[in-house]
């Protein structure tokens, strides 16, 4: 019997093992604990993305009550928008797109996607990766292709920063006789404004506030969990307690 | 005082009766170990999916368009509103693993035997009400997975000859998922299902009531009673079966607190990725598989070439368990008294179920769905093999009294 749970097992394991695939994705550096870097990432969030994406299931002021903004540091920091009447922005308000939709169906040829919960269908590991693998491509409209979303309708906005990089494949023959491209590395063609460190540690940031943003109760639901078991871990011994002594007479 | 009061209403409402049949006065064999913990705590998470249930209905909105960012205004702006999602969602998979080892631990011993067969047959439209009121949750949220989750679910229903086309649109009330079968999911899933799955929790206690508890020995304790009609064997319920399960229901929130405060999303299993993105009739997800306490089932339908067939078989796949008391026809109950051959089949069956369940999971591959067919027979053998055996099982004695 154990030996053919065994065998079974042996052969899932397996199964699971050739399922996989796919591009590789590179560790995201995510500590929700880290203040400095979850305001890094929003000020990023609130000046890179928001322009073409909304975050609209999200409001300003939880920004900064989460991370220690005042609502004023709020308003400066991230809200550049303005209401129809031309107030700007309220920091309650959601943090909907600044480009007219409309617009951006037409200019990208696709609806763009809200990102406010992005990192919990993505991964945080995927958008880590994504953001740093944009590499030239002539035959795409933007210029870029994407080594994790291929043939990505996106521009490389943050190419002040990264620069421009190439892509260098090699062709390798696949187990089934085809040939194959296998991505070998990328090659910068023209610098941007950051070391490839800075680049990571800045896309990090990002990620880190993304993640953050998905589910901003997180840490908080980690804290009262705690409080919960250990209040049912006591609760546990007393109910024990009370059921050996009723149970004394039963035999 | 407050005798004086209980007088008053024993009067006028049978109380103290119900009180004393159904508690105080309910013999249950007093040799119930692990495995009889999980009726009660079915019955907990039932109360518990309907009172977090009615928090979220006050916040959600059932409308195509919004639906989606009215449960992240939950998650986000109502005060603990997190916490109550969470709790429910949670509460969907804890009310499928408690009911699967109830539903286990029935086979094990016997319990569905006479004359306990209506008990079984109430508890297998639990069952069936319980797999109806999760699906229709699940299109609640409206993101991606809910979406093309009913789409292929209903979409099943369209492999019926004649009538299954009109039936698919009946059901969804537009020719495509849309607004129409949010809102009516809504109104079966928040109300209509719930009043009977209500219904058939009462019959299903009522009849176990009446013909009294099994227990793991197979033994029927009524039938040694003391001079006052109470069996031999038996405890009231209330206090010792109240306080023990007290301890049950407390290791159990131990458990489901670890799920809800520290993965609620179960690893992409309990709350999938791809119903992170909102729905979208135009983009079909690489890889949809429905939730977990349903591929078992999805597993033997896609092991079917044949669609009309692969529908068939699954329905028979729940069909056959309804007819679990005629199917095995051995006296004895117990699996403690039972022959190897019904041992060996039980094993079988539980290996088959779960690698369904983790098959109806995966992509189709030709390995894979070589695998599903493979246990699908096996799920299937183990109701005839045992059809066949049972009769003439090889069975040990079993004793008169409770002793262990």
């Amino acid at each position: 019997m154990k030996q053919l749970l065994g065998v079974i097992l042996l052969a899932f394991s397996g199964l699971v093992m050739a399922s996989g695939g796919g591009v590789h994705l590179d560790k995201a550096p995510v500590d929700l604990h880290d203040k400095e870097s979850l305001k890094r990432g929003a000020e990023t969030f609130a000046n890179y993305c928001l322009s073409c994406h909304s975050a609209d299931y999200m409001r300003y002021n939880r920004i900064g009550r989460d991370l220690g903004w005042s609502d004023v540091e709020v308003s400066d920091k991230l809200i550049s928008t303005r209401g129809a009447d031309g107030e700007k922005t309220k920091v309650g308000q959601l943090m909907k797109v600044a480009m007219n939709n409309d617009y951006s169906s037409v200019a990208f040829g696709t609806k763009i996607p809200g990102l406010t919960v992005i990192a919990r269908a993505r991964g945080a590991d995927w958008l880590y990766t994504y953001l740093r693998t944009f590499y030239l491509d002539d035959s795409r409209p933007m210029g870029v292709n994407n080594l994790a979303f291929k043939d990505v309708g996106m521009p490389h906005v943050l190419w002040e920063q990264q620069g421009l990089q190439k892509a260098v494949f090699k062709t390798v023959e696949g187990e089934d006789g085809n040939e194959k491209h296998i991505f070998e590395k990328m090659e910068i063609v023209q610098p941007g404004s950051m070391t490839a460190e800075e680049y990571d540690a800045f896309v990090g940031d990002l990620v880190n506030f993304m993640v953050y943003m998905g589910e901003p109760v997180q840490l908080e639901r980690k804290s009262l969990g705690i409080k919960v078991l250990v209040f049912l871990f006591i609760f546990a011994i007393v109910a024990y307690l009370l059921k050996k002594e009723y149970w004394k007479d039963v035999h | 005082m407050f005798k004086n009061l209980m007088t008053w209403v024993d009067a006028r409402f049978p109380a103290t009766k119900m009180w004393n049949e159904h508690l105080a006065e309910y013999y249950a064999p007093k040799n119930f170990n692990f495995w009889y913990f999980f009726g009660s705590l079915a019955l907990l998470v039932l109360v518990i999916q309907i009172v977090s249930g009615i928090f979220l209905t006050m916040h959600y909105k059932p409308d195509g368009s919004i639906a989606f960012a009215s449960v992240e205004y939950i998650m986000r702006d109502v005060p603990y509103g997190w916490l109550i999602r969470y709790i429910h969602s949670t509460g969907a998979t804890a009310f499928f693993v408690v009911v699967y080892l109830h539903m286990f631990r029935g086979l094990m011993y016997g319990s569905f035997k006479k004359p306990r067969e209506l008990v079984w047959l109430f508890g297998m439209f639990i069952y069936l009400a319980l797999m109806a009121e999760a699906f229709m949750g699940y299109l609640l949220p409206w993101g991606q997975m809910s979406f093309w989750g009913a789409q292929v679910i209903i979409s099943l229903f369209g492999a019926l000859p004649i009538i299954g086309e009109p039936l698919t649109l009946w059901i969804r009330g537009d020719y495509v998922i849309s607004d129409a079968t949010l809102n009516r999911f809504f109104a079966l899933h928040v109300i209509a299902l719930p009043l009977v799955l209500i219904g058939l929790v009462v019959a299903h206690i009522i009849a176990l009531h009446e013909v009294g508890s099994n227990n793991p020995e197979g033994i029927e304790i009524k039938k040694n009673k003391d001079e006052n009609g109470v069996p031999l064997d038996g405890i009231p319920f209330h206090p010792y079966y109240s306080v023990k399960d007290i301890v049950g229901v407390i290791v159990f929130l131990m458990f489901f607190s670890l799920v809800l405060f520290f993965a609620p999303e179960g690893g992409g299993y309990l709350l999938e990725h791809a119903n992170f993105i909102p729905s979208d009739p135009l983009k079909t997800p690489e890889h949809i598989a429905p939730v977990w306490y349903f591929t078992p089932f999805y597993a033997i339908l896609r092991a079917v070439p044949d669609k009309l067939m692969g529908v068939i078989a699954m329905g028979l796949s729940i069909v056959v368990l309804f007819l679990l008391p005629w199917i095995d026809q051995c006296k004895v109950k117990s699996i403690r008294y039972r022959g190897m051959s019904f041992k060996i089949l039980l094993v079988l069956f539980v290996i088959a179920f779960i690698a369904l369940g983790w098959l109806g999971m995966q992509p189709a591959t030709p390995l894979l769905t070589m695998l599903a067919q493979i246990f699908s027979v096996i799920y299937f053998g183990f109701f005839i093999a045992l059809y066949f055996t049972s009769k003439n099982e090889a069975t040990k004695p079993v004793p008169e009294r409770i002793t262990k």
